[in-house]
């Protein structure tokens, strides 16, 4: 039994431009309860890896540089 | 991250907290306080920073019992009655005597309580009977708060730590547990002396009505985790058949929540704006009449804040959408309502297992024992009713002092390195495999199966349909499941936590064969209340492998209850509904 790929609009979005990953800020993933962030080996930017989110938002308060965006899961909207 | 790597590491500590939410941590700083020359572990499956149900903060205490507001054995009363007498008082009135010196510490920790022009603690009436809801106009700060307690104690703190199954010791006496790293899949075996499980709520049972896993009431890592780990280890757990279903924002899913709003002139409604029950205080009563009112044809049900000036839904808001669940405002802004306008459509939750909205839980004493020696437990994943979140802190502190007393005097018990290796095995059989089912799609049938089959109304015949198809999806557990990294892993491992809570809500449920706690336990072939045959607790746990309910007989009550008191919470429907 082979797996697919079922794709997902993900909730959380994270503005590349102003995310400090790259300069060693993990704060995002290291809060979130549900550990969903990851950063990109590709981009060194946070973002959501897996779309398993409470919509709680400590993801989005403690990011020093107001780079993530919490909406509400499509399913709920 | 999230790859697999092979690894054990074996740590040895006196008190071992498992859940740093919110009666963990207030476990781990009491019992440290009280012998400060103990090693004390706060172990987390997420970070304690941000973890539990408190994640972002809490709009106020709900049950908060204050001098001048409110006694010891009023608080008991109000609480027995409203679990239809299904109570063991000690553990109840003990919470009542000690919570508000617990109140006194939290406000020196910094997280401030609504005090009046006279510097007094201002409550506000929620409950049918008596007044102890206390707001916390800066409950942002409550994980902050607890954090900094947490460090300056010195508290060894274990992050991203999932635990999977306590250890016991040959004659039965607890001795540590067993956790997998959540991003690595490494174990780590903790003995301890005494172990406390303040691991929340089981609220990933039922389904959400959107469908979406995590669109959960509680914090969806609080899996049922604690609940299945007490019963493999052999502990007795309470009344599970008395559910957790709360009255929610249809699809947002979070509290509506008259609790805060009510004070303020808001209140539950019928689709003609009218107000059908006497009280919007959560109960099993309460609820069946929401129930009711939703399947009639004046349902749906609604939040209505319309009437109110639109200052003081100005006000109101301002609380809802900045603290508990903040993310709320949006939900309400992306659909185009607004409070002072529209009424807000709610719905009832999915059922879960919660003390601390509900009754039942593992089974513990007044000082958080549960029948294991050495085993403690507080918060909503034990059997004190009611709890909330002043519950989780007394309760935690409560444990953590009794399991510091008991970790001085006894020598660290043997466990059996044989189980270990077998608990290795069980978890990392679904990273053996090459295909198979993934976690996600187990869970979802899984918890679609508890809402076709065990939600309220209750039936027996379908509930024994839903023990086998549950089984099957055990089966397919065992021998399909696949994961392909340590995220996976954990998601996979919760599986196994909500197929063990959804048997024991089945088992619970068909064992008590009257109808009581209201919607919680309405049994449609059982309808009536038998108090000759059923006023008295169910204990379930594992006996031989097998698991087994019996009746257990509820305390003399140490706050005694007029036979006319009994059945305030009866009448909750407004009579007049003219
Ligand atoms: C949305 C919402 C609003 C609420 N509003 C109020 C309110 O206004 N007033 C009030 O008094 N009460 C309120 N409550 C209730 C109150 O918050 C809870 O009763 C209380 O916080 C529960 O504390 P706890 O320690 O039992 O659980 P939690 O604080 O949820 O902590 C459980 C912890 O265990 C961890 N955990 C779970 N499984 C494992 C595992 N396998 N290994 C390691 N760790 C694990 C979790 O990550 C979590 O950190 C609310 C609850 C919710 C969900
Ligand atoms: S907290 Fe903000 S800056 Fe830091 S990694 Fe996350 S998104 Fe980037
Ligand atoms: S909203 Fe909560 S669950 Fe979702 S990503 Fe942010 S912290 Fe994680």
């Amino acid at each position: 039994m082979p797996l697919a790929l079922s794709p997902t609009t993900v909730p959380v979005v994270v503005d590349d431009a102003k995310c400090i990953a790259d300069k060693g800020c993990t704060v995002c993933v290291d809060v979130c309860p549900l550990d969903v962030l990851r950063i990109s080996d590709l981009t060194g930017k946070a973002y959501m890896k897996f779309d398993e989110c409470w919509y709680c938002m400590p993801c989005e308060t403690d990011c020093p540089t107001g780079a993530v965006t919490v909406n509400i899961p499509y399913l709920l909207r | 991250m999230d790859n697999f790597v092979e690894g054990l590491t074996e740590v040895t500590c006196d008190v071992l907290v498992i859940g740093g939410g919110t009666a963990g941590p207030m476990a781990a700083l009491k019992a440290k306080q009280k012998n400060p020359a103990l090693n004390v572990v706060l172990l987390e499956k997420a970070n304690v920073k941000r973890s539990g149900a408190i994640s972002m903060g809490m709009d106020g205490l709900n049950n908060a019992v204050v001098p001048g507001y409110a006694t010891p054995e009023q608080y008991t009363k109000e609480i027995t009655i409203a679990n239809d007498g299904i109570v063991d008082q000690a553990p109840v009135y003990k919470y009542a005597s000690r919570c508000y010196e617990i109140i006194e510490e939290l406000d020196r920790f910094g997280i401030r309580f609504q005090k009046n022009a006279n510097g007094d603690f201002d409550l506000k009436k929620v409950h049918h009977l008596g007044t102890y809801v206390l707001p916390m106009p800066n409950g942002d700060t409550v994980k902050k708060a607890l954090y900094r307690q947490l460090k300056r104690e010195r508290i060894l703190i274990s992050n991203r730590f999932m635990a999977t199954r306590l250890l016991t010791a040959r004659e039965g006496r607890i001795a540590g547990a067993v956790a997998v790293n959540t991003r690595s899949a490494e174990f780590l075996v903790l003995r301890a002396k005494t172990v406390i499980l303040c691991m929340g709520a089981a609220g990933r049972l039922g389904l959400p009505h959107s469908g979406y896993l995590f669109g959960t009431y509680e914090n969806p890592t609080n899996s049922g985790d604690g609940y299945a780990m007490a019963y493999h280890a052999g502990a007795a757990l309470a009344n599970l058949e008395c559910y957790q279903i709360n009255p929610l924002i249809k699809d947002y899913n979070g509290p509506a929540c008259a609790y805060v709003a009510g004070p303020f002139g808001a209140y539950t409604a019928n689709s003609e704006g009218k107000r059908f029950i006497e009280s919007d205080y959560w109960s099993g009563q309460m609820m069946q009449e929401f129930y009711n009112e939703l399947q009639s044809g004046k349902g749906p049900v609604f939040l209505k804040l319309n009437h109110l000036h639109p200052d003081t839904v100005g006000e109101i808001e301002e609380i809802l959408h900045k603290v508990e669940r903040p993310s709320r405002g949006r939900f309400h802004e992306a659909r185009g309502t607004d409070y002072r306008e529209k009424m807000i459509e709610m719905h009832i939750s999915e059922i879960g297992f919660c003390s601390g909205h509900s009754a039942s839980g593992v089974f513990v004493d007044e000082f958080a024992r549960t029948t294991v020696p050495g085993l403690y437990a507080a918060g909503d994943m034990a059997s004190v009713p009611h709890n909330y979140m002043l519950g989780a802190f007394t309760n935690g502190a409560v444990a953590g002092e009794h399991a510091a007393e008991v970790a001085q005097e006894i020598d660290l018990p043997d466990y059996d390195p044989d189980f270990v290796r077998l608990e290795r095995v069980r978890v990392l059989a679904p990273t053996r495999r090459e295909d198979g089912i993934p976690p996600n799609q187990l869970e979802y049938k899984a918890r679609r199966l508890v809402n076709d089959y065990l939600q309220p109304p209750k039936v027996t015949a379908k509930m024994q349909i839903g023990q086998a198809r549950l089984a099957d999806v055990r089966e397919d557990f065992e021998t399909a499941l696949v994961v392909r990294n340590a995220h996976e892993l954990m998601r996979a491992l919760e599986v196994s936590s909500i197929l063990d809570c959804a048997d024991m809500a089945a088992h619970a449920s068909l064992y008590r064969t009257e109808s009581r706690w209201g919607l919680y336990h309405h049994r449609v072939d059982y309808p009536d209340k038998d108090d000759d045959n059923w006023f008295c607790h169910t204990l379930l746990s594992k006996v031989d492998g097998r698991m087994t309910s019996e009746k257990r007989a509820i305390q003399p009550y140490v706050v005694p209850i007029e036979t006319e008191e009994r059945s305030a919470y009866d009448r909750l429907r407004v009579l007049n509904q003219a």
